[in-house]
């Protein structure tokens, strides 16, 4: 090789490869069944095994600082779930989403129901149409009560003004449906959009009055962000403050914040109301690779960002080198405890985005999803290069662990094996990833 | 032991070292740092293995292959840092790896009573035997230590510096189980720094100089004033360049600077210009005073001044901002971030200039870096290249250049030429000279007397957690230094210096 100085780029460029390698072969592997491969080599399995990459993705942007910085985080998982929780709650209690009605919407219920049932306009016949015939006679029936008849309303309603498509989406992939919406659309040219229409109804056929918000949808956001956040927080102080292992800290928190999600939660699910949060992970048709659900651009547009802050930064430069040598950093005077906090509190805040990300793809929070999860995201980590010991890791490495194991699950599903194979061969390839590694660097030390 | 050698790579730690110890007696072993004491005793444990030479045991040629075959042939050995399993009890550390068993099950009678034996052939009977190791005192787990020694019945014992970290108490009450072990016909090697106490207890010595045995006799009829000369009698070879220059305003002062256990008093003044050279015995407290001093380890009474304003809690953070720069003396463990770059570890405490809102500029930091590797000489393949491939001179010229880097003011330097090659070395006695002609300030921490009487302007002694009076370096010897850091009467040694 040349001089020593591109040797340096040429060792640098390797580690970024080395993994990149390991995805390509994990997708050539699967390439090699003639049976799997038209399945697998299309853009739509693409698209689906982006999306499924998004949570474990977002957690790992997390993860390596925490690692790069010497530390672990066990509490991811836990986190997710309570974060997933707290959202779904938020949205119950608080938020209502000004594109589709709610129940508090409807005032007038006798009047609605007779323009429904005798109105003129397109919307109301196509409406009636689309009821389902024990819905009609729900409407039509004087003894049914003011709530039954006011949740037969908001779901003619609603399929009115947002198109069935979000129904069907969740329940068949959202493959056929925009047909419906272009009908919907054709039957009023002049008001093609939906919001538009939502607001002629309201405003001509209906005598309806919006429900205020309680929460805006930001800052349901912002509070489920902030739960993961604020436990991450409370990991560093202890880790930082108390001079912890951040294995137990955060062994513990995996503890508490289950539990907190769980008694939340009420011990069971909550569904979350319609909202955008539950478009963020959706799978949008058409079922090729473009257009990409917003959470896949998120993570990319995130990792992007965390990839400057990692190596352009002088925040960066300190993990590196609180987890390079601890007493080094001290030496020179970085302030590893504060540090500590920032790492844990900030590594927070992308734990609770993939708890939102995992409210959206569930479209409820489950205090018992997500178990586990911080395995696969150290998992990731580590197989992007990351040293367990500190000192060493990339955000590219780490995304492109997350990709692996996510095409791996995938992968796994198209030839049919069964979990236990899946889980198997995924843990051959963890040992085997860091195993190479090891390998490749006493080769280029010596 | 006759005409012993033993070579590390190109340094020859021993040349020619003879030694005889007698059936029953207490041998001291005196000499400086670095003169081969340790070296010698790890080929005596059978920790290293000599390049040539013989050892006689009994009469019988004798080369210990490793550290269990010395034990079982009656050599026992007893380290400065000692050897315990903290957490163990005080049964369990005695027998360890000689538990009494039958089929791999230990026998827990035997066990106890082999264990209680010991402590009470030393009369140290009160030590409890379930306690854990960690809750004793020092001195009682070098009690522990020595009980486990005896188990094997030993002939020969070795101590290194028993004693650097016991209290008078402690002391005297060693010395009687070195006098109980001596009636029973045990051979004890007594390494310490500390002549006075080799006198005491010691009936004969070998002092080692530069990996040479120099000279031998009996304690009592030996004067200290020789014993010191035989181990100094070296002529300064290297040439240090020493530029004349005038001092300025006091930028550090210590007064009364007292840490945890180290130190317990230290009063300091250096002033711009200044090379103070600080010099004791190695656990006497000088690496402490600059922890203590930087912040790194906690102060616990005592002021420090800084451009002659009083500064509170000290924290490393704060210290730099104060224009204070800590040369560690554990580079690879403290001193430099060996997995990262060559401009990482040179730019880290000063990111500002090439930073712009907290985004650092790849090309004025390489820059930065280049600058300081040509500067300074340090051989590397580029600013890119981790630290940890270079060798250890230019791993010490790095981060001698993150003080330079941040533009320390007051530059605390520990023992910055230890372990790296003569060229580095003068190189870097010459920057220190530079920076002290451009009005920095430069605390010197060295074991190696030459280059502090070559290099300082001022010297002052640490024995034991006090530093004495910093004078100026024509008044002290390398006589005068060691006498001083043994804690001898300084008005003897100064007539003789």
């Amino acid at each position: 090789m040349g001089s020593p100085g591109s040797t340096i780029k040429i060792k640098k460029l390797l580690n970024l490869l080395g993994p990149f390698f390991g995805l390509l072969f994990v997708i050539g592997l699967f390439c090699l069944s003639s049976e799997v491969r038209p399945y697998f080599l299309t853009g739509a399995n693409f698209k689906i095994i982006l999306t499924q990459t998004v949570i474990v993705a977002i957690g790992a942007l997390g993860m390596t600082m925490i690692i790069v910085s010497g530390g672990i985080d066990l509490s991811v998982g836990s986190v997710v779930a309570l974060a997933s929780v707290v959202g779904a709650t938020l949205l119950v209690k608080g938020y209502r989403d000004s594109s589709v009605f709610s129940p508090d919407d409807i005032r007038d219920i006798p009047r609605l129901v007779s323009n429904l049932r005798t109105g003129t306009n397109p919307v109301s016949r196509f409406l009636w149409d689309q009821l389902p015939a024990e819905r009609k006679q729900l409407l039509a029936d004087a003894g049914s009560t003011p709530a039954q008849k006011t949740s037969a309303l908001i779901e003619a309603l609603n399929r009115l003004v947002r198109g069935p498509s979000l129904y069907e989406t969740q329940r068949f992939g959202g493959v056929a449906l925009s047909k419906e919406t272009r009908k919907l659309a054709e039957l009023n040219p002049q008001e093609a959009g939906l919001m538009r229409l939502n607001r002629l109804l309201l405003e001509d056929a209906y005598p309806m009055e919006l429900a205020k918000n309680r929460f805006s949808l930001m800052r349901v956001l912002a509070l489920t962000v902030l739960v993961g956040c604020g436990i991450g927080m409370l990991n560093g102080l202890a880790i930082a403050g108390l001079r912890m292992m951040p294995f137990i800290v955060t062994l513990g928190m995996m503890g508490i914040a289950r539990g907190t999600s769980k008694w939340l939660a009420g011990n069971q699910t909550v569904n979350a109301p319609e909202s955008p949060v539950n478009n963020i992970m959706a799978l949008v048709e058409p079922l090729e690779l473009f257009p990409l659900p917003s959470g896949v651009w998120i993570a990319v547009a995130l990792a992007a960002f965390m990839g400057v802050v990692m190596r352009q930064t002088v925040f960066g430069r300190y993990v590196f080198a609180i987890g390079s040598n601890e007493s080094t950093a001290r030496l020179c005077g970085i302030r590893v405890r504060l540090y500590k906090v920032v790492i844990y509190a900030f590594a927070g805040l992308f734990f609770g985005l993939a708890g939102l990300m995992q409210l959206s793809r569930l479209t409820q929070g489950d205090p018992t999803v997500a178990i586990g999860l911080e395995l696969d995201i150290i998992a990731a980590v580590v197989i992007g290069g990351a040293s367990l010991n500190g000192g060493a890791g990339s955000i590219l490495g780490s995304m492109i662990g997350a990709l692996i194991m996510a095409v791996l699950r995938n992968g796994s599903n198209q030839m049919g094996w069964p979990t236990f194979m899946q889980e198997i061969i995924i843990g051959i390839v963890i040992i085997l990833a860091v195993g190479l590694d090891r390998l490749r660097q006493s080769r280029t030390t010596t | 032991m006759r005409g012993l050698q033993k070579s590390f790579g190109a340094t020859r730690a021993l040349k020619k070292v003879d030694l005889e110890v007698l059936p029953g007696e207490v041998h001291a072993l005196i000499g400086e740092n670095g003169a081969g004491k340790s070296t010698l005793m790890k080929i005596l444990s059978g920790a290293v293995r000599p390049d040539s030479g013989q050892i006689e045991l009994n009469g019988q040629p004798f080369i210990p292959e490793n550290p269990s075959h010395a034990r079982r042939s009656a050599i026992a050995m007893i380290y400065q840092e000692l050897n315990l399993a903290l957490h163990l009890s005080v049964e369990e550390n005695i027998l360890l790896g000689e538990e009494p068993s039958r089929f791999g099950w230990i026998q827990r009678a035997r066990h106890r009573e082999l264990a209680r034996a010991a402590l009470a052939e030393l009369r140290h009977e009160k030590i409890p035997l379930d306690a854990p190791v960690s809750s004793l005192s020092i001195a009682e787990q070098q009690i522990v230590e020595i009980a486990r020694a005896l188990l094997t019945d030993p002939k020969v014992l070795i101590m290194d510096e028993p004693t650097s970290s016991l209290t008078d108490v402690d002391t005297r009450n060693l010395f009687a189980v070195i006098a109980r072990l001596r009636q029973r016909g045990v051979s004890i090697v007594y390494i310490s720094h500390f002549l006075e106490e080799c006198k005491q207890v010691c009936d004969r010595y070998t002092v080692l100089r530069d990996g040479e045995s120099v000279g031998c006799g009996d304690m009592a009829s030996a004067s200290l004033e020789e014993i010191i000369r035989l181990m100094v009698g070296r002529e300064i070879k290297e040439i240090y360049p020493r530029t004349p220059r005038p001092f300025g305003d006091p930028l550090l002062e210590l007064k009364t600077l007292a840490g945890r256990t180290k130190p317990r008093s230290v009063n300091l003044t250096l002033r711009a210009g200044e090379i103070l050279g600080l010099a004791g015995l190695i656990g006497a407290g000088r690496t402490e005073t600059l922890r203590v001093c930087f912040g790194l380890d906690r102060c616990e009474s005592g002021k420090v001044f800084v451009y002659s304003a009083e500064q509170g809690r000290r924290n490393p953070h704060r210290s730099l901002s104060e224009g204070i720069g800590l040369l560690s003396e554990n580079r690879k463990e403290e001193g430099l971030m060996l997995g990262r770059t060559l401009a990482d570890n040179l730019t880290i405490t000063r990111y500002g200039p090439m930073a712009k809102l907290g985004l650092i500029n790849a090309r004025s930091q390489r820059h930065a870096a280049q600058g300081w590797m040509q500067r300074l000489g340090i051989r590397a393949a580029g600013t890119d290249q981790t630290v940890g491939e270079l060798s250890g001179g230019n791993q010490q010229k790095v981060a001698l250049g993150r003080l330079l880097h941040h533009d320390a003011k007051i530059l605390l330097l520990d023992e910055p030429t230890r372990g790296i090659d003569v060229g580095s070395k003068s190189e870097i006695y010459r920057l220190m000279g530079q920076l002290a002609a451009q009005g920095k300030a430069i605390v010197f921490v060295s074991s190696y007397l030459p280059e502090l009487l070559g290099v300082c302007d001022t010297v002052a002694v640490m024995c034991r957690g006090v530093l004495s009076d910093a004078r100026p370096v024509s008044d002290w010897s390398e006589h005068s230094i060691i006498s001083t850091a043994m804690g001898q009467n300084e008005g003897d040694t100064r007539t003789v210096g």
